[in-house]
């Protein structure tokens, strides 16, 4: 395993050329996976990028009605093989246009779960390459009550008829990737650490008696709305998520077992799921025989893909691997560089053995 | 097994959603004298298949009128409400709820811890000694209550991850007028009504397979109904439940008499010929029920059932209970047994002629409109 | 007028039945074949036509029959009657209405103290639904038992008529207004089978629409709404949410939908080819049957595009006819460039 490089102050600098400037490979995938443009329904970007980066590596590749992108890797074992499905989303939390009032301010709409307190001062870009700033109305409230309605995006008009941007537009958070050693911060962590988790895995594994289902879905953070539809086309046997889950390791944090850098976490109940005993137990014990660190979550708070995989059709044994994450949809999410690969280790190890489930 | 024994033995055993195996072992050891098949779900429910006699007509008869014979699904859930633990503080317990809870009763309750091994555990909270006026004026957060098992650290953590379940430690206990009460009443007395029917319907006629379900994962979100209604396709789906009894405290409608029969349920959740016939069958036996108003979601297995594939005609029977979500829920033996008779000779009335009710108004506006469309063709 | 005749109609989630007739009378000589499934929802359907019919493509128009309403659940021993709100109803609009209930409309009024003796901190509180009664002069609770059943529907007794110039005003045109829309539609002929779909018990949770879809697996569906309105004078310059006579609204997002962009597209495309007034939905807000199709199966993308309707879910909706004949048009001139995305 290669050192992560030290952290640098200029960040930007460094990040101008990731190859070249001799960051490690899956920093640099990681960093173009994250910054890519991709609001919950326009993941297009991020599947084109997703698409290019697997090239080769399954056997088969489709892109359904709702634009969840399905690669499938044959499995070597006897027939009827198992269907494992994983899920990664490709989207991003962010905001749609909802207004453009006379001086050209944009009033918006939140996509996903997006916290007031953490838009003020913040940029967004929209997909043609705009970007605008989130401003807040000062007269009757204070910074910390601020509330979705009191916000606009400023992209710089002068009135309605200059601005860039229209009704119904949709934008992403707009932050840089940093690479800061151990930790690493971007925008749109969630979920594109679990993409990248998938992609990884799909490269490395080398051969699987099951039949794996690699999907990167779209719509999760809006109601886990492509891992339904993907699920029921896939009709898997077994389902594991992949995203990010919150950590209980800052200070006067909510209590929660999970901390950065111990490894990644295997889910035990979020508010959305209970994972299926088996899965929980086949990843904590092919961890243990692969001498891999991994903790359980029990998240308070949201849910994963895996909840709408869990109940596709008769029903799917689920569960999820996260990747501990703090800071969750702000714009600046961070994680353990070893979280990542170890996140990595675990499934393909548990993809390459033959699994029974009871 | 007595109906009062088995809901005994289901209550004082635990399961709570996810984590069913062990009731799912004695609920499939009650099917099985009664059932011709018994399978399980992938995510853990079990169905009892009691076959029917078929369509009563002749079969080349019966074939030539498209019919089949019917599929009815009754169903319980078997999961209960508990606790998780969330993190090891100093030997103590922090945790949160699986499905919901009134987090007012959960002070001072005892417990069962299952880590490695069953622990016995009491629900702790600060004494009031120590508190300020203030502080004992209000409700106290779960946030601030924890677990002691009684042990010290190091050995806490040998046996107890983040993760592990956490049940209520309640033994049933008998009241008056055949009343009891305990812990997870809700819905394992459901389960016991579907015994009940199965032990009926063994000795009555019926020409439709009988469906018998207990459901996993109901008071998370009523998963495992609508995964197993999924799997059985059935043609008319009936989901028992318990709902508010009378009580001290509480209006009176919308609630059901303890020990005065069960609620029968109505509204957009409910196919409107299956409340029909559920009542009619009542009425006929002379079984006291109350019809309860359900203006939208029932919050029952009927509300995710209905929806399955392309939607299944249900009915939701309530069963009547005290205390709800609390570990001293009381419900009433004669209720639970009426419920599975009514059950059972509901299952036993379904004949041909109701599944061609069912249909009837599809086939006949589709008989319609294609004479229609024929007759229209030859105007042109 | 069927619009007028389907606003009048009565059809509180589950109890569609009396929408339904109407509805089936309206489309049956126009479709190839009709059938209710088990949720009552009504599903029409046109075979394609035209040499270049494309076979596969099947596309989902959906509008919904049943209207808010209330539920009745006791009988009080005064012979009053409670209730319970069917879908989502602003308790607050609900005072001194009249309202029909059960199938032999048995008129009552939903009465409140009067205000000479009310404390005035009475004045300014909100009476929820579970502190209103319903008064059908019922002398007792026995004499209330015979002419209502618990669980019986109530509807508001509301009469369609127009208003000022171009608009009509009515209960039920959430979206009753979509139905009417859809007939219209369905009297074309289209390159592919395009299913019409008047659903059942879209305001409990668009469940109708849900198992419709399943049945049919269409590759594309539009959902034909009356939608909110918010278009009084404002002191801040802020979304209307849509605005009457400005055109049907399309939806971008909803919180049950995200639009697909090619649809959107599609009918802001036409829109401006053929000199149609249109105009976003200029809000995140409320969901449609359009949401729950989207996620039948392998997925459908879905948009929703509504006649603006001010006051829904209330007793009284108002809207412009030109917006509902605008509507039409613009889905009669998009429709069939569906088979070309």
């Amino acid at each position: 395993m290669a050192t992560a490089k030290k952290a640098t102050h200029f960040p930007l600098l460094d990040n101008d050329d990731p190859q070249s400037s001799g960051m490690h490979p899956l920093k640099a995938l990681t960093k173009r996976i994250t910054e890519a443009y991709g609001p919950s329904g326009y993941e297009q970007g991020v599947r084109e990028l997703i698409r290019d980066e697997i090239k080769g590596f399954a056997d088969e590749v489709r892109v359904d009605a709702l634009g969840n992108l399905i690669a499938r890797k044959k499995g070597t074992g006897p027939t009827p093989r198992k269907k494992v499905m994983l899920a990664a989303h490709m989207d991003e939390i962010g905001v749609i246009v909802t207004h453009i009032d006379e001086k050209g301010f944009a009033r918006f709409a939140p996509i996903g779960g997006v916290y007031p307190l953490t838009l003020f001062g913040q940029r967004c870009r929209f997909a043609n390459g705009v970007v605008g700033v989130f401003g807040r109305e000062i007269k009757d409230s204070t910074a910390t009550e601020v509330t979705l309605n009191k916000l606009f995006i400023d992209v710089g008009a002068t009135s309605k008829d200059d601005a860039p941007v229209g009704v119904g537009d949709p934008a992403g958070f707009w932050r840089d990737f940093s690479d800061l050693g151990n930790r690493i911060v971007s925008k749109a962590m969630d979920d594109r650490i679990g993409c990248v988790v998938l992609i990884e895995v799909l490269k490395q594994l080398k051969k699987s008696p099951h039949d794996v289902y690699f999907v990167f879905t779209v719509q999760e953070e809006v109601g886990l709305r492509g891992a339904t539809t993907s699920a029921y086309g896939v009709q898997p046997d077994l389902a594991i998520a992949v995203d990010v889950t919150g950590t209980g390791d800052t200070p006067e944090a909510n209590t929660m077992a999970v901390q950065l850098g111990k490894g990644p976490a295997i889910k035990v109940k979020d508010a959305g799921m209970l994972a299926h005993p088996a899965v929980k137990n086949l990843l904590a014990e092919t961890a243990k025989e692969a001498k891999i660190p991994y903790q359980f979550e029990v998240l308070t708070g949201g849910t994963t893909d895996a909840m709408a995989m869990q109940t596709t059709r008769e029903g799917v044994p689920a569960g999820c691997l996260s990747v501990p994450t703090r800071y969750v949809h702000t714009p600046s999410e961070m994680i353990d560089f070893n979280d990542l690969q170890n996140s990595i280790k675990l499934l393909v190890a548990v993809l390459g053995k033959q699994i029974k489930l009871d | 097994m007595s109906a009062k024994d088995f809901l005994k033995k289901l209550s004082e055993a635990h399961g709570v959603s996810g984590y069913e195996h062990a009731i799912r072992e004695m609920v499939i050891a009650e099917f099985k004298p009664y059932a011709d098949e018994i399978s399980v779900t992938p995510m853990g429910s079990v169905i009892a298949l009691k076959r029917g006699a078929g369509p009563s007509m002749r079969s080349t008869l019966s074939r030539a009128e498209g019919l089949r014979t019917g599929k009815v699904l009754i169903e319980g859930h078997m999961d209960e409400i508990g606790l998780m633990v969330t993190e090891i503080e100093q030997g103590f317990l922090r945790f949160t709820q699986v499905g919901g809870f009134d987090v007012r009763v959960l002070p001072s309750q005892e417990v069962i811890v299952h880590g490695k091994q069953k622990l016995r555990g009491i629900i702790g909270a600060r004494p009031p000694h120590v508190l300020t006026a203030d502080e004992r004026e209000k409700v106290i957060p779960m946030s601030d209550l924890w677990i002691d098992v009684g042990l010290p650290e190091a050995r806490v953590r040998e046996l107890v991850q983040v993760g592990d379940w956490i049940t209520y430690a309640r033994d049933v206990i008998d009241l008056k007028n055949n009343l009891v009460a305990g812990k997870s009443l809700d819905d394992r007395a459901a389960v016991v009504s579907v015994v009940e029917a199965l032990k009926s319907l063994a000795t009555m006629k019926h020409t439709w397979d009988v469906y018998a379900v207990a459901n996993v994962q109901e008071e998370v979100g009523l998963k495992g109904a609508q995964t197993s209604a999924f799997r059985i396709n059935p043609d008319v789906a009936i989901a028992l439940d318990v709902s508010h009894a009378e009580q001290p405290n509480t209006p009176e409608i919308g609630t059901v008499p303890l020990g005065g029969g069960m609620g029968i349920a109505i509204g957009p959740n409910i196919h409107p010929l299956v409340y029909e016939k559920l009542t009619e069958v009542a009425k006929a036996n002379e079984i006291a029920f109350k019809v309860l108003a359900e203006a939208g979601a029932t919050g029952t297995d009927a509300w995710a059932m209905q929806v399955v594939r392309e939607g299944i005609p249900t009915g939701l029977i309530d069963i009547p209970l005290r205390y709800m979500h609390t570990s001293v829920e009381t419900i009433s033996i004669t209720d639970v047994e009426r419920i599975g008779r009514l059950l059972a000779l509901f299952c036993a009335s379904l004949d041909d002629k109701f599944i061609k009710q069912l249909r009837g108004e599809t086939e006949e506006a589709t008989r319609k409109s294609a004479k229609e469309t024929r007759k229209n063709a030859k105007k042109k | 007028m069927l619009l007028e005749k389907l606003s009048n109609a009565r059809g509180v989630s589950g109890n569609e039945g009396e929408v339904r007739e109407i509805l089936i009378d309206a489309v049956k000589d126009h479709v190839d074949e009709y059938r209710v499934d088990t949720l009552g929802n009504l599903i029409a359907r046109k075979k394609a036509k035209g040499a270049r019919a494309r076979k596969p493509l099947r596309v989902m128009l959906a509008a919904h029959m049943d209207e808010i309403g209330l539920m009745i659940t006791h009988h009080d021993s005064n012979g009053y009657l409670r209730f319970d709100p069917v879908g989502g109803i602003d308790a607050r609009v609900l005072l001194s209405k009249t309202v029909l209930i059960g199938k032999d409309k048995v008129p009552g009024v939903i009465g409140v103290k009067p205000i000479h003796l009310l404390k005035a901190s009475e004045r300014q509180q909100v009476l929820e639904t579970d502190a209103l009664t319903i008064d059908i002069g019922a002398k007792s609770k026995e004499d209330a038992q015979g002419l209502v059943k618990i669980g019986d529907y109530a509807t508001f007794a509301t009469t369609f008529s127009s208003i000022g110039t171009d608009c009509v005003k009515g209960k039920a045109l959430d979206d009753r207004a979509g139905c009417a829309a859809l007939v219209e539609i369905l009297k074309r002929d289209y390159p592919f089978d395009l299913y019409g779909v008047f659903t059942a018990q879209e305001e409990v949770g668009a469940r109708g629409a849900r198992v419709a879809a399943y049945a049919i697996e269409p590759t594309y569906a539009f959902a034909l709404e009356g939608t909110v309105c918010d278009d009084s004078p404002k002191k801040k310059d802020v979304s209307p949410v849509t605005r009457v006579g400005g055109g049907p609204a399309i939806t971008f997002a909803d919180n049950s939908l995200l639009s697909d962009r090619r649809l959107v597209d599609l009918l802001v495309e036409t829109a401006r080819e053929n000199k149609i007034p249109y105009q976003f939905k200029q809000a995140v807000a409320g969901g449609t049957d359009a949401g729950r199709i989207t996620l039948v199966k392998e997925g459908v993308p879905s948009v929703a595009v509504a006649v603006p309707t001010r006051y829904i879910h209330s007793p009284v909706s108002l809207l412009s006819k030109r917006d509902f004949e605008n509507l039409i048009a613009l889905m009669i001139k998009a429709l069939p460039k569906v088979a070309k995305i």
